[in-house]
């Protein structure tokens, strides 16, 4: 089955990360596809690859590059919530004079529509959230 | 049509438990995450809503969510079901739809 | 799975306390683009994003409401206020703002975009639901 995934919060102010983290890895282990992982709100902040746990802390946006790579996944964050939150990809950088990027490996800045269309093309929509 | 809800609040923070239960259709399933595992608990303030729900709509509740909040599975309410990951995702695909109440 | 699917936005938040209104209501217009059947309901604080009268000016942000208003101009005239959430707070219709919209298939008679409906008539019209997004 085809699943979309929406994360609301961000990566360790909440469980909404981790949550959703487990969940789509026991959906890949359970042969399941995940069509696209949309973060929005403060879930921008998945997709920053200067985060930098303590050592004895998990590293979520490290777990979700892994994903993305292992399985070819789709990590979309949402731009117009990335910009308010200073989440820039290379793109974006150029587009609005900023001295550098921040987006983390296997993620990638776009659109809202973004969101509907993974609502219209999955078979569910699961939202993780405050 | 069938939904799953997920509801990842304590009954004792936000009314999220409580707006899910007036809104959710019978038959309806119904599974309690995050913060939300607390309102799985036996002889609490919530679990009389809890209960009386349970003949509408069938309760599961996130077992890794309530082991690391120390939540043993004797304290939870009769006939509310603990599931792991796994089940979380078989629940989604045996219902039509879920619906967060974030 | 036919073209067009049923989706209902869900909001519980109150406005401006947190930012999950505002973001919530920018996915509603940028999913008008996509000409789905388009349901948003509004329960527990969440019947406070429709307040008449927001005045944001002394906080120096962006007052949003005006933007439900336009709503009905992009085909999103379903909107569904629980009546439960709206009554616990002490609300009626009328302290909400009157949103409306033209109605193509009736000789764009200019009508009401909110309706107020019970617990049970909500829960019916989430049943129909396909895809429920929330915030």
């Amino acid at each position: 089955m085809k699943f979309a995934i929406q994360v609301n919060e961000g990566p360790y102010n909440h469980e909404a990360s981790v949550s959703a983290l487990n969940f789509v890895r026991a959906a890949v282990d359970a042969g399941h596809e995940i069509f696209r992982v949309f973060f929005y709100h403060d879930g921008v902040n998945n997709g920053t690859r200067y985060t930098t746990p303590p050592q004895d802390d998990i590293n979520i946006v490290n777990a979700w590059s892994e994903l993305a790579e292992k399985h070819s996944m789709d990590l979309v964050v949402c731009v117009a919530a990335a910009q308010r939150r200073g989440i820039v990809d290379e793109g974006e950088q150029e587009r609005n004079g900023k001295d550098g990027n921040n987006i983390a490996a296997g993620f990638r800045i776009s659109g809202l529509g973004q969101l509907i269309e993974a609502g219209i093309q999955s078979e569910r929509l699961v939202v993780f959230g405050d | 049509m069938s939904t799953l809800h997920t509801v990842n609040k304590s009954p004792f923070d936000r009314s999220s438990l409580e707006t899910c239960l007036r809104l959710a259709g019978k038959g309806n399933a119904v599974l309690l995450l995050e913060d939300g595992v607390y309102g799985a608990m036996r002889g609490s303030n919530a679990s009389g809503m809890v209960e009386t729900a349970l003949s509408d709509v069938s309760i599961y509740v996130l077992g890794s969510d309530m082991k690391a909040r120390g939540v043993d599975v004797d304290k939870i309410i009769d006939g509310i079901k603990v599931v792991d990951y796994k089940g979380f995702v078989d629940l989604t695909v045996e219902h039509d739809k879920v619906n967060a109440w974030l | 799975m036919s073209d067009i699917k049923k989706f209902m936005y869900v909001n519980r938040t109150a406005p401006y306390g947190t930012i999950y209104a505002w973001e919530s209501l920018e996915v509603v217009l940028i999913g008008a683009a996509f000409e789905q059947d388009v349901s948003v309901a509004f329960v527990d604080d969440g019947v406070y994003q429709l307040l008449k009268g927001q005045d944001t000016s002394e906080l120096g942000i962006k007052n949003f409401s005006p933007t439900y208003a336009a709503l009905g101009d992009y085909d999103v005239n379903k909107l569904y206020v629980e009546k439960e959430s709206l009554e616990a707070r002490g609300l009626t219709i009328d302290d909400l703002m009157a949103l409306k919209y033209e109605d193509e298939d009736d000789d764009w008679a200019e009508k009401d975009s909110i309706h107020v409906v019970p617990a049970a008539e909500l829960a019916d019209i989430l049943e129909q639901q396909e895809v429920v997004f929330s915030f």
